[in-house]
């Protein structure tokens, strides 16, 4: 295991940041750091760099315990939420900043600052300094200067945060690449979860400084195993009485409890274009929001408001409509855990009404 | 007598105000005279009539009065004191502003309350504080004496007193500058592998060099110019412990108008030079300061 972090905590004052927090990372891979703004990500992050000390818990990189090492020893790289370049200094110089500090003889540094510079599509900008550079380009100095003493571990904050969506896109597209390239252990922040989902191998989700879940993209959004990560992930609408919902009145667990159901496992249509129209009930459509590929809808549900999906292809509704709506599946969330339940009316084509 | 430093920032932006949120030519005629004829009164004039009252008597008697001896070594005291007070309070102002900006401890406001302490008590007092402590009826008084050390009515007295009345100048002109840079330049290049000294040296300094400079040069102004701190350890012995503002009052209080006026135009001299200084440094400090472009940037 690469690394490996135990039980560990950090206080401000008496705010906790960090909570008995426990997890391990195999080498190579590419992690997201997943939560809300002030969840404790950032503080996370910066304990693993040495730039904080955690209150309690063991940091273990490559199996030896790093709490009592200096960040100056611990080879990492650690790129900042707004780049921290060093103002006074041109391109070629802040990438080179590690390894002039490490004393590399002068012809080593032009060779792995050049190489850096292509690797980031930077060649032509190294006499630059960083007030002459746009977001983008900036991002990907501070890249490449946590790069170049070629650390063993990378770790970004919030690496898109101050960067313009389409060039966010195209940058988190090229440092994936990059990273599976260098095959280099990396952790990066964010509260986008679309970000995380994209990037990330394995995503750790991160709520009020406890760890809620660790797992693949797929994985934790099919399986939410925390209430927290049900509603976090996704854009879930809440139910307060699943019970009230057609599938769901004789389930067990739906009495009591509250629910959260995605847009994708609602289908919306005329009673003509559902699957099962028996498992289907009536629902009014109070507003539609163009969302570029898609439409969203806002349907009322008896004393429930859903959101669901419907393809552009589609005949259109209007709002004020009537339609049919098929719950597919939705998760009972009670007070630690989340449980899918399918529609049961679903699975039987042919339900008996009595 | 408080002596915050004021930086004028001439924008641009003043000029491009739209018509109708802006004065009318009349209010703005006003304004303008009101300033510029206050500036003559009490800046101008006073500092021309130095000039005009050292050379009433011909050039002769001002040259006289500089290459007098007297003049020559309060001169030299002048400047051997700011020699010797103004790195002091650099290095001083460096580290409390150091201290301050980068860590969390606690009595950083008491910290930040005595600094400007100087500028809040009178300098006689902080001359006299001095003689208290180190004076012949002292609390140190007998144990100096004993040993044959003389601070007060001596070059350590002044140095002494002048470094405490200027010690603000660079701290204060450095927190909120490096407050506003906070530490993640220094976090980088802790991550990057450097250490405390190579960290100053690279990134700290660096960034706030024109700051330094600028609280320097006010820091040094003022350290040439201190009277009555100074005046209160010094003592008053010609040729030996006389500043050139002690001087210039001994000449003054003897009625050597000329001669007195003719030092004080040396002291205005100097002033202008560190203005002039200080200027190019404020224009060079804008022409470099990468905020400016770096929202175009994009």
């Amino acid at each position: 295991m690469h690394i490996e972090v135990r039980h560990l905590n950090k206080s401000f004052g008496s705010h906790a940041a960090v909570q008995d927090v426990s997890f391990q990372i195999e080498r190579g891979k590419l992690i997201g750091l997943l939560g809300p703004s002030g969840g404790g990500k950032s503080t996370l992050l910066r304990m693993l760099a040495g730039l904080e000390t955690p209150d309690s818990g063991d940091i273990y990189i490559n199996g030896k315990r790093v709490n009592d090492v200096q960040p100056q020893l611990r080879g990492i790289g650690f790129v900042f939420q707004n780049y921290a370049l060093f103002k006074h200094m041109s391109v070629f110089d802040n990438i080179a900043f590690g390894l002039t500090i490490r004393k590399t003889s002068k012809a080593e540094i032009k060779a792995r600052v050049g190489e850096l510079l292509d690797l980031t599509g930077l060649r032509g900008f190294e006499h630059r300094y960083p007030h002459q550079l746009s977001g983008g380009q900036r991002q990907r100095v501070a890249f490449a200067r946590a790069l170049a003493p070629r650390p063993e571990l990378l770790l970004l904050d919030e690496p898109f945060a101050a960067i313009d969506a389409k060039v966010r896109k195209e940058l988190r597209t090229w440092l994936k690449q990059l990273i599976s390239t260098l095959g280099i252990t990396s952790i990066f922040v964010t509260h986008d979860q679309d970000e995380a989902v994209e990037v990330a191998d394995e995503m750790l989700i991160v709520q009020q400084g406890r760890l809620e879940q660790q797992g693949s993209p797929v994985h934790i959004y099919t399986d939410p195993q925390t209430a927290f990560v049900a509603g976090f992930i996704g854009h879930s609408s809440v139910v307060e009485q699943p019970a009230s919902l057609r599938g769901f009145e004789n389930t067990s667990i739906t009495a009591g409890a509250r629910a959260l159901v995605r847009p994708e496992f609602v289908e919306v249509g005329r009673e003509q274009e559902i699957q099962f129209p028996s498992a289907a009930e009536k629902g009014q459509v109070r507003h539609i929001f163009f969302r570029g590929a898609h439409l969203e809808l806002d349907i009322q549900v008896g004393d429930n408001r859903l959101s669901a999906h419907r393809s552009l292809d589609q005949e259109p509704l209007q709002p004020g409509d009537e339609v049919s709506v098929l719950i597919h599946r939705l998760y009972v969330i009670s007070d630690e855990s989340a449980t899918m339940v399918e529609n049961p009316l679903k699975v039987d084509p042919l339900p008996v009404h009595i | 007598m408080a002596g915050g430093a004021v930086t004028v920032q001439l924008s641009e932006k003043a000029a491009h105000r739209p018509k109708h949120i802006t004065e009318s030519v009349g209010v703005r005629i006003v304004l303008i005279s009101i300033a510029l004829l206050f500036l003559v009164l009490v800046v101008l004039l006073p500092l021309l009539s130095v000039f005009i009252e050292a050379f009433k008597k011909g050039a002769d008697v001002y040259f006289a009065a500089l290459r007098d001896p007297d003049a020559l070594s309060a001169l030299r005291l002048t400047l051997t004191t700011a020699i010797i007070a103004v790195p002091l309070n650099t290095v001083f102002g460096i580290a409390a502003a150091w201290a301050i900006s980068k860590f969390r401890f606690r009595g950083k406001n008491i910290l930040i309350t005595l600094i400007d302490l100087p500028f809040a008590v009178s300098p006689v007092i902080s001359g006299l504080v001095f003689v208290l402590l180190f004076g012949a009826q002292g609390f140190f008084g007998q144990w100096l004496q004993a040993h044959d050390i003389k601070l007060i009515f001596a070059l350590p007295g002044i140095v002494l007193a002048t470094t405490f009345v200027t010690f603000p100048f660079v701290a204060r002109e450095l927190i909120p500058l490096m407050q506003a840079q906070g530490v993640q330049e220094e976090e980088a290049a802790a991550s990057l592998g450097a250490r405390g000294f190579q960290i100053f040296w690279r990134v700290t300094l660096p960034n706030i060099k024109w700051g330094l400079l600028y609280g320097v040069i006010l820091c040094n102004a003022r350290a040439m110019g201190e009277f009555g701190a100074v005046s209160v350890v010094s003592g008053h012995i010609r040729g030996e412990t006389n500043t050139l503002p002690l001087h210039i009052e001994i000449l003054y209080n003897e009625y050597q108008f000329a001669a007195s006026f003719a030092v004080a135009s040396l002291l205005v001299m100097l002033a202008v030079l560190t203005l002039i200084v200080k200027s190019f440094i404020e224009w060079r400090t804008n022409a470099k300061s990468p905020e400016r472009s770096a929202d175009d940037a994009h």
